[in-house]
């Protein structure tokens, strides 16, 4: 649905250059929820406004929904940024106008005629749960209503893209987790592609299908979560987890320690139990965590186990079969 | 004494017609000079960094010169506009050439004030750069327009007094006439009073409505 060739951003600043972003390449499936994951002064903020070229890449094309954005006249690029809707950190909700005038403002720049907006104005706001709001202006609003509103006027004329700013890093833990709620009912229902940046771990976890890590400019690694997740020595496994030395204390100082990932259906089996039935060996589990991510259950358990050297090792090419890539974490 | 109040009559509605018509000519031409100076700056929506120059400048121009000078200076100007540069609608030319300057930047400083997250917010909606002017801009920073347009009001008020040297009349014409020339000192403040009441209600005006306009 999107796809970034070679994309480059290079700032002009006091006569410096500075490479905001360098040869980014990337690929958003149809219906997906796609995040780009990245520390603020990674590049997200330039790299979701050369999508609907609100910043012009120095070099590099985007195509959107089978078209190239970079190379439309003014009149096309207006009519495509019609098909995407864009969400803020901020909310940028225009102040003057109540939250109708605020969800209408997209209808009235693409010319609907006033009955049609009325009727899709109404429809949007009893989609976000704000039917009661349309008279109030947004001052009198909660950041996570704002939102709403602002997801409401995004979503007006009926975008294929959404794309989200960091739409949920001005809201409190619990507001974030019912707007990206929201986010995920609107991408199921209306079959949205949706494009976000965030820094918040939080929100891959919750709604991302797939993700890309921008760091210093580049994408250091994209992918489907859970197989990012999934994969040893990943990026994404390195930052979703603090490192094991940090969480668990050393019980048995003879055991081997093991780190163990669970994704998908290898988590709802019980492979400690059959592991310590099949083989000669104890497990003591140290640390755990099983978490819902992407819709899946994905889990991390840290393991000593005891036995004689051969029997690990057997129990360990036995836990390698069932693919949840064991790292033995070396004594020290 | 007698023949005070037809003389203030007089006054007060030569003064009313100068400000008033010198006001609407003012808005006329100071909201889009306001509104280019915001939009061919640097970064803005229609980035024109020469025309941005030379606007800034004849705004300080016009800015600087004091307007006893002013009035003098465009008397070539007034006298093509009117036929005359002497009498109460000669004086609206000078009055508007001393506005528009004033009243650009007022309308700059309002609209600088609108969060440019707004202006991206429209543009990423498929906006042209004229419904961003009319729909966001100006229509976000109606109150603190509303403020600037009783500001230059005021100051309209304030040099059409000065008027009355080119035979405009008005109320400051007719204090200075009869409460300095001749020590009628009553005929000058009853022009004073009419003046600060006048100056009152516009810049209540302007705050109510600006209140009414404010939903921050």
């Amino acid at each position: 649905m999107i796809e970034l060739k070679g994309l480059t951003k290079i700032f002009k600043q006091n006569g410096q250059e500075i490479v905001a972003l360098s040869d980014v390449s990337l690929h958003v499936p149809r219906g997906q929820i796609f995040g780009i994951l990245g520390q603020s002064g990674a590049g997200k903020s330039t790299l979701i406004r050369c999508v609907n070229l609100l910043e012009r890449p120095t070099a590099g094309e985007v195509w959107v929904d089978g078209r190239e954005i970079t190379r439309l006249s003014p009149r096309e690029l207006r009519a495509a940024r019609q098909e995407m809707g864009m969400i803020f950190q901020q909310f940028n909700l225009f102040d003057a106008r109540t939250v109708f005038g605020n969800v209408a403002y997209p209808l009235e720049v693409a010319g609907w005629p006033r009955q049609r907006i009325w009727e899709r104005v109404e429809e949007l706001l009893a989609l976000v749960g704000l039917s009661d709001k349309a008279d109030a202006y947004p001052a009198q609003l909660s950041g996570g209503q704002k939102q709403r509103v602002g997801i409401a006027r995004a979503l007006a004329p009926g975008p294929k893209v959404l794309l989200s700013d960091e739409a949920t890093s001005a809201l409190d833990p619990d507001t974030t987790r019912s707007v990206l709620a929201l986010l995920r009912e609107i991408n199921q229902r209306l079959g949205l592609t949706i494009l976000l940046i965030t820094h918040q771990m939080e929100v891959v976890k919750q709604v991302c299908d797939s993700v890309a890590i921008l760091e210093g400019g580049t994408v250091v690694e994209q992918g489907g979560v859970l197989e990012l997740i999934g994969r040893p020595g990943s990026r994404l496994r390195e930052l979703f987890y603090e490192p094991v030395g940090d969480v668990a204390v050393r019980i048995h100082p003879e055991g081997v320690r093991v780190v163990l990932f669970f994704v998908g259906a290898s988590a709802d089996q019980p492979l400690i139990s059959a592991m310590v039935r099949r083989f000669q060996v104890d497990a003591n589990i140290v640390h755990g965590a099983v978490e819902r991510i992407a819709g899946a259950t994905v889990g991390r358990l840290l393991v000593e186990l005891t036995g004689r050297p051969e029997d690990i090792q057997a129990a360990l090419r036995f836990l390698e079969e069932q693919g949840v890539s064991p790292e033995v974490i070396p004594h020290g | 004494m007698v023949n005070l109040g037809p003389m203030m009559a007089k006054a007060t509605w030569e003064t009313l017609y100068m400000v008033g018509a010198a006001a609407f000519f003012t808005l006329l031409l100071g909201l889009p000079l306001g509104v280019l100076l915001v939009i061919t700056a640097r970064g803005g929506l229609w980035e024109k960094p020469g025309l941005n120059r030379v606007l800034g400048v004849l705004v300080n121009i016009g800015r600087s010169t004091p307007f006893v000078i002013l009035m003098v200076a465009v008397t070539p100007l007034t006298r093509a506009i009117v036929g005359s540069s002497i009498g109460t609608t000669a004086a609206i030319v000078p009055l508007v050439v001393a506005a528009v300057p004033f009243m650009g930047r007022v309308v700059e400083q309002a609209l600088h004030e609108v969060s440019p997250g707004l202006v991206e917010a429209a543009l990423a909606m498929g906006s042209t750069n004229w419904q961003v002017v009319t729909k966001v801009l100006l229509a976000e920073a109606r109150p603190s327009l509303v403020r600037g347009t009783a500001l230059m009001l005021v100051n309209v008020v304030g040099y059409s007094a000065m008027a009355g040297a080119i035979g405009g009349g008005g109320l400051g014409d007719v204090a200075v006439k009869w409460g300095y020339a001749r020590y009628e000192m009553d005929v000058m403040y009853v022009s004073l009073v009419i003046l600060v009441v006048m100056v009152q209600v516009m810049q209540w005006i302007g705050d109510s409505l600006a209140n009414r306009f404010t939903h921050k």
